[in-house]
């Protein structure tokens, strides 16, 4: 394979048309006259809708139809991006309808409004009257578990939607061992927002009795399936079209409001449907981060050996299933990964509670439970006074480290390699040092995080990829596939390694980017950090086709026989003396319009991946922290990934920026409230949420350690994800550094440090 | 107050350079006008409160989240969306291509707003320190790019435009 | 699109009077980030409106005979801080208002609208009160003055009188002779957020930089309405300059808070942080009146 475009850096495939404005996303893409939907939500937090008068609704001018929860389909269906699975006891978990009438949170889904025009149908939507028989409400997932707390669904006794356990060893007797110092923790994220600058928005309309769906969407093949399910359509007449999207970070995989626009529009006689989130129902209505509280106990010799660990994980789901228990699974699963200990016990629980619904997000349940064990990392090493980055050191995954279930081996040192050079662009051991033991009000921190991910979602469910590759008249590759860009700038990856594996220069690639399932191969979307890692394979087995079809007609046309072909960028060389027979571009006009043997040269294939890989990584945090402001400034940070081999250096720094800017947001600010008494939101919009803004950031700087991963021909592996995880947790540790304050809650926002510092003494009223 | 009929208003500015003249809906807000009736469709929208910046337009050299801003309030100004940027043969401006340059772009729905802004920036002329930048830029949200890449385009951008001055300068000396 | 009843558009603070008197019902609107934010929202759904967004004469910061500053109702915020006027007589002001929202919002909103929107957040309003500003409003029976501080009646409601437009913000030389200050925001963020506490201090000082001859200091959101902590000031006012002092004032500032438990910040928590905030601007503006501590 020629190695000419792959670890370079390549401008965006994208960049120009979204520069000018000219990429079209699903809003842009509407045609005139369309009908405007709106939902009514439900004002309370639990109970049942009795009755709903929509007939002032109606009155509205303009108002075309009202249709409430007494109107939808009689069928519940689950709405996670997950592929589906043909075993009913590996489905998920099937919850909701399109409309409510047992609704679960504050701005459940009641009924909708349909009108000529967005002011009818705001105005009809405030006109609807709902009747409701309110039941208690439970926002918290260890309250929700009790006995006689409100049943949210009725198949979940004590509102647990899932409960796994695992164990290593025995942790019962390793415990007995004289002397262990037991260290405890109990640590909480917050429910946190994808919040993307696109809010979810979708149309639909009827043509030649099929549902075109038009949608923000990460997963356009899964959401085609899961519009079949929850409508009753054959899924065969739903067909999904997906443009550019403005971003998703995991919101936007899972069936958002597209069944419910499938379904509004066979309601209206197939006529254009249009619906679009309000920033406001983006935080509550959409999916969220789950909260999830975590529970560590360690057992430490005096020299810091782990002998025995338990960890105790509380999802906090919301009111419907969504991913279900796959998230909080996943991090529990990272924990006697990260630092294996002989003996374990670990319980996750995913528990339904009456807040929004929780699915995937950036990280999936990675940032919470490495904020957890991270920061419970530095708390052994304060209780036992050693240094944390010699303990990491010693006690993280090690070299050559391999774990059972998923196969998954750390092939390299890569962790003291990150550390190594975090350390390096940091100067942290001469901080470190400072920092110690300071007095006054404005105090100085670093910190240290270090995280791992996996790549892809083997073996836990399928993983496939198809592509299709068309060769055009003048020898440009047109390449389709179903695993989408969302922003993170995996069609320009695409594109580069097209380039290398078909042996064709990186101009005559044409990345299809917009994705319809009437056409795109199958693909189950963007998530789990897979795109790179999975389209490579995708791309290398559908190229090695392809290529060998090309010299076929190759040797076909010049009589050299194929062993001495090659294809190299753009061009038949005989290997013998590299002389150039023809371009591609020559061998594609004539084998298409031959009059003797014409052929359309394309391949397609379908690979299935059976492997994944580890990816790895640390953050550094440097803090400034006014006690008396109680104001945590994070004055540099940098994060340094092992991502295997780089596809496009710019383009992955870009995104390890991205992750970054969100841990700062989780480590500092963010947070949706929710009032204790009415259960209603509180800060659902982007003055109130806070985000972090320009200001809120220092220089982000990022550094890359490139161990090419074995299982991969491109030698890459997960990056879109792994950057939000360690960022929060270092953080932390850099404030405990500064103020010998620990902190086991995030956002560490000035709230949560003038009640720290007022109990620490630092603060005196 | 009884509701009246549908109250219209016809509107008359330059827009991207050119005199337009278009009657409206007076509830319209500018970003409405500019997408349904001209077909700006690099005007976003992401909260339509005026948080994320999404949506700015310059009005008068000066940057406005334009779904803040009734369309009458148009009457008689220099309004200029991201499409004014582009030249006649498909060129992109300074600002574009550095936006371009710097991978200053990821999902694209806050970048047209940045870059009026960051147009906005680039014709004061001024040099700017870091922290004024991060300041002058702050209208925006962006989820995306952790602002980095953006803060090294507009920067690239300014010193650009700069270096275009002192040689207009030097050959009109 | 906005659910706008009636919109109705001024071009003359004379027409703009007229209109209001025939049509009360009509909220007014100036530059629309606040107003169209609360319609959007629902509160004034439905609701028409008075534009007075075309009147250009009340636009602009000038400076009258007597030496009282003239900031026109319709100047934004941005027209405010880059003013060579306020930048040289009442900078701190500027620099208030330059900490509302973000850059675009500065752009559009005016500080008539700060003050007529009566919310208590508003960046402008600390540095009003404590600078005295005189509100101006014109009406059907001519022009009325009146201390900013009589201006806000509760929260959302200020003294608008039926067709009276809010036309200008006064500073009296008085007030800003020989006087610097400095405000400082309490957020959440660096930019695009809401005050969860306000607080501008300013401060004269005796020739020989020795005496504070006047000390005022005015909190945001310390209260239902913007509010002057008096106790304070008196035990500042003509005391010698030291470290000693500022801190004694800073620590009075609590018997004039009006705070309370809320969402957004607890009654203890703005009440630790007024005291803390009153400290460091009255030191800033001790520096910029060219003290020594």
């Amino acid at each position: 394979m020629q190695k000419k475009y792959t670890g370079k850096s390549a401008i965006r495939v994208d960049a120009y048309d979204k520069a000018t404005g000219r990429a079209k996303y699903v809003e842009d893409m509407l045609p005139d006259g369309a009908l405007i939907m709106k939902i009514a939500h439900s004002k309370i937090t639990h109970g049942y809708v009795k009755s709903i008068d929509t007939s002032a609704a109606e009155a509205v001018p303009g108002v075309v139809k009202v249709l409430t929860c007494f109107d939808v389909p009689d069928i519940t269906f689950p709405t996670s991006g997950h592929p589906w699975s043909t075993d009913p006891h590996h489905q998920d978990v099937a919850d909701r309808k399109l409309l409510n009438q047992h609704v679960r949170y504050y701005g459940d889904d009641i009924a909708i409004v349909i009108a000529e025009n967005s002011v009818a149908a705001t105005q009809a939507v405030r006109l609807i009257k709902a009747e409701y028989e309110e039941l208690p409400f439970v926002l918290d997932p260890q309250e929700a578990m009790k006995d006689g707390a409100p049943q949210i669904h009725e198949e979940y006794p004590n509102n647990i939607l899932a409960h796994t356990s695992s164990s290593i060893g025995n942790y019962a007797e390793a415990i007995k061992e004289p002397g262990l110092i037991k260290i405890e923790g109990w640590y909480r994220t917050p429910t946190v927002q994808h919040c993307h600058i696109e809010n979810h928005g979708v149309y639909a309309y009827e043509e030649n009795g099929r549902v075109v769906v038009v949608s923000s969407t990460q997963i356009p093949h899964i959401v085609r399936r899961i519009c079949g399910q929850a409508t009753g359509l054959p899924w065969g007449n739903i067909r999904v079209i997906k443009p550019y999207i403005g971003g998703g970070f995991g919101n936007k995989q899972d069936a958002l409001y597209e069944p419910l626009v499938t379904w509004a529009t066979t309601q209206v006689g197939g006529r254009l449907v249009h619906f679009e989130c309000e920033r406001e129902e983006t935080f509550v209505s959409n999916r969220v981060r789950h909260s999830i509280t975590t529970h560590l106990i360690s057992w430490v010799r005096e020299d810091g050996t782990l002998v025995a660990r338990k960890g105790e994980q509380f999802a906090n789901s919301g009111s419907y299933a969504s991913h279900g228990h796959s998230i909080v699974a996943k991090g529990a699963g990272s924990i006697p990964q990260l630092y294996p200990v002989p003996n374990y016990e670990g319980d996750a629980y995913s528990i339904y509670t009456n807040r929004p619904t929780a699915g995937a997000m950036r990280g999936y349940g990675m940032p919470q439970t490495t904020f957890a064990v991270e920061s419970h990392t530095d708390d052994i090493c304060k209780q036992l006074n050693l240094d944390p980055i010699e303990y990491r050191r010693r006690t993280l995954m090690p070299q050559g480290y391999v774990d059972n279930f998923s196969k998954n081996e750390q092939y390299f040192d890569s962790f003291n390699q990150c550390l190594d050079e975090a350390i390096k662009v940091m100067d942290y051991d001469r901080k470190y040092e400072e920092y110690k033991n300071q007095t006054g009000p404005i105090r100085k921190g670093i910190g240290v995080s270090v995280f791992w991910y996996n790549t892809a979602v083997w073996p836990i469910s399928l993983e496939s990829c198809s592509v299709r590759m068309i060769v055009n008249q003048d020898g440009s590759i047109q390449y389709q596939t179903g695993e989408t860009e969302i922003g993170q700038g995996c069609d320009t990856a695409y594109s580069q390694m097209v380039a290398d594996a078909v042996g064709v220069p990186l101009k005559d690639v044409h990345v299809v980017s917009c994705q319809d399932t009437d056409v795109t191969p199958y693909g189950t979307g963007a998530y789990a950090s897979r795109q790179t890692y999975i389209g490579s394979l995708g791309i290398a087995k559908c190229a090695t086709e392809l290529r060998k079809k090309i010299l076929q007609i190759a040797h076909d046309q010049t009589r050299m026989p194929i062993e001495i072909l090659d294809l190299v960028d753009g061009k038949i060389i005989r290997t013998t003396d590299g002389r150039v027979l023809e371009t591609l571009g020559d061998l594609a006009m004539e084998s298409l319009y031959s009059l003797e043997d014409s052929h359309h040269i394309t391949a397609e294939t379908t690979c299935q991946i059976k492997s994944n890989a580890y990816s790895f990584g640390c953050c550094i945090a440097e803090v400034e922290v006014d006690i008396p402001l109680c104001k945590a400034k994070l004055t540099k940070i940098v994060n340094v990934h092992d991502c295997g081999s780089l596809i496009n250096p710019q383009l992955a720094e870009a995104q390890v920026h991205g992750g970054m800017s969100m841990g700062i947001g989780y480590g500092l600010s963010e947070q949706l409230l929710f009032d204790e008494k009415t259960g209603k939101p509180l800060n659902n919009n982007l003055l109130d949420y806070k985000l972090s803004t320009f200001m809120d950031h220092p220089e982000l700087e990022v550094r890359f350690i490139e161990n090419a991963e074995p299982t991969n021909p491109f030698g890459t592996k997960a990056l879109g994800e792994p950057p939000a995880c360690p960022v929060a947790s270092a953080i932390r540790n850099a404030i405990r550094n500064a103020t010998d304050v620990s902190i086991n809650v995030c956002p560490i926002n000035p709230h949560v440090l003038y009640k720290e510092f007022t109990e620490a003494g630092l603060i005196v009223d | 107050m009884e509701k009246h009929q549908i109250q219209y208003q016809t509107v008359h500015f330059t827009l991207n350079g050119k005199e337009v003249e278009q009657t409206v809906d007076v509830r319209a807000s500018l970003t409405d006008m500019l997408r349904n009736d001209f077909h700006m469709l690099s005007v976003k929208k992401g909260c339509e409160v005026g948080e994320c910046g999404a949506c700015t337009v310059l009005i008068d050299d000066e940057a406005i989240n334009s779904c803040l801003w009734l369309a009458v309030w148009a009457e008689g100004k220099n309004i200029r969306t991201l499409e004014s940027l582009v030249g006649p043969n498909g060129e992109l401006s300074d600002v574009q291509q550095c936006f371009v340059e710097e991978a200053a772009i990821q999902c694209g729905f806050c970048t047209p707003g940045f870059i009026m802004t960051a147009q906005e920036i680039i014709e004061t002329g001024k040099e700017y320190t870091d922290d004024q930048l991060r300041k002058l830029l702050s209208g925006h949200l962006c989820r995306c790019t952790g602002y980095e890449n953006i803060l090294r385009a507009v920067k690239k951008a300014i010193k650009k435009a700069m270096y275009k001055n002192l040689a207009k300068e030097q050959s009109a000396e | 699109m906005y659910d706008i009843n009636v919109l109705y558009q001024a071009k003359t603070v004379q027409e703009a009077v007229e209109l209001h008197l025939a049509h009360p019902e009509a909220d007014i609107i100036a530059g629309g980030t606040d107003v169209l934010v609360q319609m959007r929202e629902g509160k004034r759904a439905g609701k028409s409106l008075l534009s007075i967004q075309g009147i250009d004469e009340i636009r602009g910061v000038k400076m009258e005979e007597d030496g009282t500053i003239r900031i026109g109702s319709l100047t934004t915020f941005s027209h405010i801080t880059n003013d060579p006027i306020i930048q040289k007589y009442i900078n701190v002001l500027g620099e208030a208002v330059d900490m509302v929202g973000g850059p675009q919002i500065r752009n559009a909103g005016t500080i008539g609208g700060n003050t007529c929107n009566g919310a208590v957040s508003a960046d402008s309003t600390a540095t009003l009160h404590a600078w005295e500003a005189i509100v101006e409003l014109t009406g059907p029976d001519g022009i009325r003055r009146l201390p900013i501080n009589e201006f806000y009646i509760k929260p959302g409601v200020v003294d608008l009188r039926p067709g009276e437009i809010q036309t200008g913000i006064l500073i009296p030389k008085e007030s800003y002779e020989n006087t610097y200050g400095h405000y400082i925001k309490y957020a959440m963020r660096e930019a695009l957020d809401i005050a969860t506490l306000g607080t501008s201090v300013n401060v004269r000082l005796s020739a020989d930089k020795k005496t504070v001859e006047r000390v005022r200091i005015a909190f945001g959101v310390a209260g239902p309405t913007p509010l002057r902590a008096y106790t304070a000031e008196a035990i500042g006012n003509g005391k010698p300059l030291s470290m000693e002092l500022i801190e004694e004032v800073a620590k009075n500032v609590v018997p004039d808070l009006r705070c309370r438990d809320s969402w957004r910040a607890s009654k203890a928590f703005r009440t630790h942080m007024a005291v803390e905030c009153t400290k460091r601007a009255f030191i800033e503006s001790v520096k910029l009146c060219g003290g020594e501590l």
